[in-house]
């Protein structure tokens, strides 16, 4: 198997930066790191189990309706990994709880079983999926870093910039407001994809 | 096999469909009993933080008996009439002395939000309150549930005089003199307001009981029981 199925989503290939896949939930979720890494971890285990189920099925569904046979495998598994974090874990079942509905539509779970799962071996869609997942992943938690530290002055919940710091307390900092809105999530997903793309001059346009 | 007849086509749903509702169904029929617990260990959590209790809960080896036990060495659940309404109501006794915790049902911004109020045995200042929500902004309204926002509120007073006032979630900078008002959250104005109409709703329910058990709080001593409804149903 190529080993550049696994380590081109990590870079060259990014989801995010290079696909410009899942933004929808880069925005959402990247507040503060905590609900980031669940959501990376989960969408990681979903697009690895969607893509190496699509990939099994691959030669028996019918053309016509293969969209809505993604849509069903893809839907099932989010609800079970909800159902059995609800059980076994439930407090970060109730971080992820909102995002379930992000992760059924985040567009790299279907972009990777199209471009990749239906035409390839299971086990290299498998890994597909799973480095997607990553790749998605590392870009989400980078995010919500910046984010968090900047916008909350926190990281994971505890607080990073000493509190006398800050203005109420007589000091000279504040909190950035805007890094908690989710526009900053998208300036700061546009400095990376520069960041990448003044390394990786063959992704630039003519 | 040609896979795009019509026949195969429906076939194919047919099974897939059935399939996944199986799967899903015995994954929701296996797990629901740990789900059911996890509800309500979570709940009696809550009600234990807002009486300030279960801070070991944290670094307890086995969490969910931790809580199971505490709860029952401390809590008692009852039932109360006001207003015409049958409501519940957790008494919380330790050394001696008694708490009463409401329950607190509301909307935020996105969906639900709720929690416990502990008050003393005067039911006007606040001993403690725990909130939690169903899906508010992360790092905006969902910073309800952190103790920097509850704990502005351990020492307010629901009463002026005789007047039920509530506590308001105002913005900033008056919160901690006021014995009526707290420091909303910037960002979560609507999950504030929402907190603030949730206290004044939910609380307003027991107003009928809270005057017909309240004592003048000087008179109050540690061994007092105010009227206590009746919890074992013994004497019935």
């Amino acid at each position: 198997m190529d080993k550049k199925i696994f380590t081109d989503p990590f870079f060259r290939k990014n989801p995010i930066t290079v696909l410009v896949l899942g933004i929808c939930s880069s925005l959402a979720v990247t507040v503060k790191l905590e609900p980031a890494i669940v959501m990376a971890l989960s969408v990681t285990l979903v697009t690895g189990f969607s893509n190496l189920i699509m990939s099994l099925l691959r030669n028996t569904i019918p053309n016509r309706i293969r969209i809505i046979v993604q849509l069903v495998v893809v839907a099932m598994l989010v609800i079970l990994v909800d159902q059995i974090l609800k059980a076994y874990s439930y407090q970060v079942s109730k971080q992820l709880s909102v995002f379930v509905g992000l992760i059924i539509t985040n567009c790299i779970i279907m972009g990777r079983i199209e471009a990749f799962a239906l035409g390839n071996k299971p086990l290299p869609s498998l890994v597909d999926g799973l480095a997607n997942g990553m790749g998605y992943g590392m870009i989400l938690v980078a995010i919500a870093f910046i984010r968090e530290f900047f916008g909350s002055g926190t990281l994971f919940g505890i607080q990073i910039i000493p509190l006398d710091w800050y203005v109420k307390n007589g000091g000279f900092y504040e909190n950035n407001g805007l890094m908690i809105l989710p526009p900053m999530a998208l300036i700061i997903v546009g400095l990376i994809i520069w960041i990448q793309r003044s390394y990786q001059k063959e992704l630039v346009e003519e | 096999m040609d896979t795009n007849k019509n026949l195969y086509t429906v076939i194919y749903s047919i099974i897939m469909v059935v399939v996944v509702a199986v799967v899903l169904a015995l994954a929701a029929y296996l797990l629901k009993d740990r789900q059911q617990r996890n509800i309500e260990i979570e709940t009696k959590d809550m009600i234990l933080r807002s009486a300030g209790l279960a801070s070991q809960a944290e670094s307890a080896a086995d969490y969910a008996s931790y809580i199971e036990g505490e709860y029952d060495k401390y809590i008692t659940d009852t039932t109360v009439t006001s207003g015409g309404e049958s409501l519940p109501l957790h008494i919380s006794r330790k050394d001696g002395e008694s708490f009463y915790i409401l329950p607190l049902r509301g909307t935020g911004l996105w969906g639900p939000i709720w929690g416990y109020i502990t008050l003393m045995n005067d039911f006007n200042t606040v001993h403690g309150i725990v909130f939690d929500h169903k899906g508010e902004t992360p790092g905006l309204g969902a910073e309800i549930k952190t103790s920097e926002f509850s704990d502005q509120f351990k020492g307010k007073k629901l009463f002026e005089g005789t007047n039920f006032v509530s506590v308001l979630v105002v913005k900033g900078g008056t919160g901690a003199i006021d014995p009526h008002k707290v420091d909303a959250i910037s960002g979560g104005t609507i999950t504030s307001k929402g907190v603030e109409d949730m206290l004044k709703s939910s609380i307003s329910k027991y107003l009928e009981y809270f005057n017909s058990n309240k004592i003048n709080p000087a008179e109050v001593s540690d061994s007092t029981f105010i009227n206590l409804p009746d919890t074992t149903g013994q004497n019935k």
